[in-house]
Formats: C-alpha cells, sequence, structure tokens
C-alpha cells in the first residue's frame, strides 16, 4: 500500500557511488541543481544529461526505481508545463479560444520539464546511495561552521536522522493498524472526502499513540545512556576524505566548467 | 465450513531487491471447530498465513477455499469474509482509538452495518466474554492497565460475531497469570461456541495445553502438522528449528531412558504428572 513511495529511500547495493563521502554527494547534487538553472541552451541540458547518465550507471541503481519516485510529482509537473505553454507571451503559433502557443511558451515549457525531471532524478540519486545516517552525518559536519551564529546544527541533525529512521518504522505501524482496522470491517476506499476523512480517525488515533509513545522511549533510552547533546561527542565513524572523494570532487568540477562553457557561452555564437 | 488452503505461495516485497518467500506451498485443511495452534520462530511465516486466512495478503499464487468458494474469485466479498473470519492482531491494544470502551467494541459490528440496538448488543456480549468488568466499559481504553486493554481489543474483534477467530501471539506481553486467563477464556469460546480458533504463537507451552492440532512453520513452509503429543515427538527437530517441545516433553523421554515405562506423548503437566505416577504403580 504505502511501499510505492521510492522518493528519499535507500536503494542497497555497493557502487562507486554508494561508497562517497556524504559531504561529496550532498555537494555535488546542490552544484549539478544550482547547474540546471545556469543553462540557456540546450547544450547545456546535453551535458547534465550525459553527467547524470554517468551516474546513474556506476551507482548500479535500477533507473526505473529513480522514474518510480517521480510518478508523485507528475501533476505538479503537468500543471507547470501546461502553465508555461499558455501563458507565455511571445511569437504566436497556434491560437484557439483564449489560449495562444507560443514559440517561446514551448521552449520554455520543455525547459521546465526537464529540469524538473534531472533535478528530481538527480536528488534522488543521492537518497538511492546513501543510508540516511549517513547523509545527516554528511550535513553535520558540512554545517558545523554555522555554529558560529549559534545554529544547532547537532540538534538539527539529530531530529533529522531520527525523524528519517521513525519514517519506515512508522510506515510499517500505519500499514499494522490499517489492516487491524480493516479486518474489523474499517473502510478506507469508498465514500466521498467527508466521509473517507472520518474512517481515518480509527487510523489516526491510534498512529499517534503510538507514535507519543515511541518518542517518550525513545527519550528516556537515549538519556539513560547519557545522551546530552552534540558537546563533546565522538563518532565511532568520523567522515574522512578519501581518494576517491577526491576524484569525485574532481569530475565534478570538470562537469561544472564544462556544462557552463556550452551551456551558456556557445548560444552567443549560434 | 471449513477452511482449506491449497498450495499457497506469499512472496513479500516482489521485483525488488528485498523479496522474501513469506509461505511456501503451503496446503492445509481445517476443518470447523478445531482449535489449531500455528507455532513458529520469528519470520517463520506464521502471522503471514494468519493474514491470508481472511484476505487482507493476497497469495502470490495458490487457492484458498472459505466453506467452498474460493476466495480470490472475482465476485466473492472480502468484507463479508472478514466479518466472518476475525483476526485479532499481535499488541490488539494498539488499535484501541474511541473515547471509551464500549464504543470502541461497537466500531466493528457498526461496520458491519447493522442496528444500534445490535450493535450495543452484541459489544455488551463480547465484553462479557472476554471478562472484562462493567464498571470499565465507559472509561477511556488508554486508562486501562495492559491486561484489560487487551480483552477491550480482542472484545472489539469478537463482537463481529465471527466463524473463525485468529489470534496472533494473544499472550505476548502478559504476565503468566494474564496469559492463562486469556488463553482459558479462548478455549472457553471454542468449547461453548463452536467457534474455529486459530491460536498463533511462538512458545509450545502456550498452546500445548489448550490445542486439538499444532501447525510448525519454518521458513515459509510447513513443517509438522498433527496433534500435539505426535508434533511433540519430533522434539529434536523443533530444536534444529529454533523451537522447543514443553519441559514435561522433555523429562519424560529422560524418565523413560532411564528405564521408566512412561507415556511420552502426555503434553500438559497433569497428563505427565498421571503418567508418572501409573509408571510407579501407584
Amino acid at each position: 500500500m504505502l511501499r510505492d513511495i521510492t522518493l528519499g529511500q535507500y536503494y542497497q547495493t555497493d557502487s562507486v557511488i554508494h561508497r562517497l563521502d556524504p559531504r561529496v554527494k550532498l555537494g555535488g547534487t546542490l552544484l549539478y541543481i544550482i547547474s540546471l538553472f545556469f543553462f540557456s541552451n540546450p547544450l547545456g541540458y546535453l551535458a547534465a544529461a550525459v553527467f547524470l547518465g554517468i551516474v546513474i550507471k556506476l551507482s548500479r541503481v535500477p533507473f526505473r526505481f529513480m522514474v518510480r519516485g517521480m510518478r508523485a510529482i507528475l501533476f505538479l509537473m503537468l500543471i507547470t508545463v501546461v502553465f508555461n505553454l499558455f501563458l507565455t507571451p511571445g511569437r504566436e503559433i497556434v491560437s484557439f479560444w483564449k489560449l495562444t502557443i507560443t514559440v517561446e511558451g514551448v521552449w520554455t515549457a520543455v525547459t521546465i520539464a526537464v529540469r524538473l525531471a534531472m533535478l528530481i532524478i538527480g536528488s534522488s540519486i543521492m537518497t538511492l546511495t546513501t543510508t540516511p545516517n549517513n547523509l545527516t552525518d554528511g550535513m553535520e559536519k558540512m554545517l558545523r561552521p554555522l555554529r558560529v551564529f549559534k545554529v544547532p546544527v547537532h540538534e538539527v541533525a539529530m531530529m533529522m536522522s531520527i525523524a528519517l529512521r521513525f519514517i519506515p518504522l512508522l510506515m510499517e505501524e500505519t500499514d499494522k493498524i490499517m489492516k487491524a482496522q480493516i479486518a474489523r470491517g474499517a473502510d478506507f476506499e469508498s465514500g466521498n472526502i467527508i466521509k473517507r476523512a472520518k474512517a481515518l480517525v480509527p487510523l489516526l488515533v491510534p498512529l499517534f499513540v503510538s507514535a507519543f509513545r515511541r518518542a517518550n522511549d525513545l527519550a528516556m533510552a537515549m538519556e539513560s545512556r547519557c545522551y546530552r547533546g552534540g558537546e563533546g561527542r565522538t563518532k565511532m565513524k568520523p567522515l574522512v576524505y578519501q581518494r576517491r572523494d577526491r576524484v569525485a570532487y574532481l569530475c565534478l568540477a570538470l562537469y561544472l566548467a564544462v556544462s557552463i562553457t556550452v551551456g551558456r557561452l556557445v548560444w552567443l555564437w549560434i | 465450513m471449513s477452511i482449506i488452503l491449497d498450495h499457497v505461495n506469499y512472496i513479500y516485497g516482489q521485483d525488488t531487491p528485498l523479496a522474501v518467500a513469506a509461505l511456501r506451498d503451503v496446503c492445509l485443511q481445517i476443518p470447523d471447530g478445531q482449535f489449531v495452534g500455528i507455532i513458529g520462530h520469528t519470520g517463520s511465516g506464521k502471522s503471514t498465513l494468519a493474514q491470508h486466512l481472511n484476505g487482507l495478503l493476497r497469495a502470490t499464487s495458490g487457492h484458498i477455499y472459505f466453506d467452498g468458494e474460493d476466495i480470490y474469485g472475482k465476485d466473492y466479498d472480502m468484507k463479508k469474509l472478514r466479518s466472518r473470519v476475525g483476526l485479532v492482531f499481535q499488541y490488539p491494544e494498539h488499535q484501541l482509538f474511541e473515547v471509551d470502551v464500549f464504543s470502541d467494541v461497537c466500531f466493528g459490528p457498526k461496520n458491519l452495518g447493522l442496528e444500534r440496538r445490535e450493535v450495543e448488543l452484541r459489544a455488551y456480549e463480547a465484553l462479557r466474554k472476554v471478562g472484562l468488568p462493567d464498571e470499565l466499559f465507559y472509561q477511556s481504553p488508554f486508562d486501562l492497565s495492559g491486561g484489560q486493554k487487551r480483552r477491550a481489543a480482542i472484545a472489539g474483534v469478537l463482537a463481529m460475531k465471527p466463524e473463525v477467530l485468529i489470534l496472533d501471539e494473544p499472550t505476548a506481553g502478559l504476565d503468566p497469570r494474564g496469559r492463562d486467563e486469556i488463553l482459558r477464556q479462548i478455549k472457553k469460546l471454542q468449547t461453548e461456541s463452536g467457534m474455529t480458533i486459530f491460536l498463533v504463537s511462538h512458545s509450545m507451552e502456550d498452546v500445548a495445553e489448550y490445542v486439538d492440532r499444532i501447525i510448525v512453520m519454518n521458513r515459509g513452509s510447513v513443517l509438522f502438522d498433527d496433534v500435539p503429543g505426535e508434533v511433540f515427538r519430533h522434539y529434536k527437530e523443533l530444536e534444529d528449528v529454533g523451537l522447543a517441545a514443553p519441559q514435561v516433553t522433555y523429562i519424560l523421554h529422560l524418565l523413560k531412558e532411564r528405564g521408566l515405562d512412561v507415556d511420552v506423548d502426555a503434553t500438559t503437566i497433569g497428563e505427565a504428572a498421571e503418567t508418572v505416577l501409573h509408571a510407579l504403580g501407584r
């Protein structure tokens, strides 16, 4: 029922990408996303697509997994494309009723669709190849400088890793409670919106109760192991850059240089 | 009204790298009114099997016949099946949600579309059957003790008046007294109302005293399926799959090895005491 959500899920396998330092992947994804907004011609997107293709190949995660994650945002994508297609002023191609399609409209619609698709796939590669724990570890280390400005970096990272850790648990719990209520004749699938919302009460009340109970237990367990925040806390597996991480940074820099060159500059000549 | 499982297979997470066969070629026939114990180690597929019996999980292949009808048939009414086969999940107290115990028990029969009087009558009856005292009926279910919560939750399923009752580890997390009380009440339900009862458990000790038949699950397939005495004869094989026969079985086998002529098929402490006394000629 709820297992179809792949956005933010980890895909277990062994690959170069999986073994990279999470900081590389975080930084890389961020730079990749930014680069997508720099291009002003198709060549840039081509470069980004080639780069993405290579990373997907290296990650050894089946492509259909990433596409499955896109289903969730398909609707959003459709709306954006439609709006851009019809509402961009410019040179007219066809016009019917009050709607006109312009050359510029087609161009923006296509760019936005491609941009969104590549953005989602790019960031899903990061979550598919990095365990949530690693991810928050990387984030904590990257954001550490912010402590100067009194940002509670460790606490935020801890909260995030707990939240991520609890998603599958709560999903399992939801599944269980749902089944238990279905066994008692509950119906979650038919009726109008109000009826369906009401039908969720037998699911949500036990779910919240159990979430609070778990939170309470976890707090107790953490306290009894002397957890008192990030001050002076050491890591069992500290993040250290390896050779492959340096190589990855180099590749990233190369990609940025190439894609931005072709994506912004080549346009001027045509 | 019997249940027949015909070569049932179930695979969790099919088409993912984590696919696991949870049931492998399970064939069973359960006649009316039997008290069946389903025993297995964690992950042996016993809970998965239980969820197939009321159609919550759909077999990857194979058929299940309830009362002679294929439950995967095109026009089969799953909702009706779920009212006839009641399933009490592990830690059922986690599904309580209403403001008071009585309304919570009413939830099941209300979903069946019965009229109010009938719903309340059934709820009252069910609460009496599980032995919950009257003064608790209008308390919040969250204020009850662990054992009371569990009774209330079991009553919630009983109120639907199922013909088959499946209980998944109904004694998990209860103290020995609470455990014995619940098991005794379940046995009473079976003898008084003639319900078919499935008791899913990982402990032989729990079920040996009450059930007519034991189905031992291991890695998704049926390892043994027989009356308790016969199953416990294989106590060495049971150990290999992470289970154990009741303690009396071990004692009786030891006594027999040392030359005392006892009946090793005795499954309860009472029976064991009898056969030992008999062997000693008293």
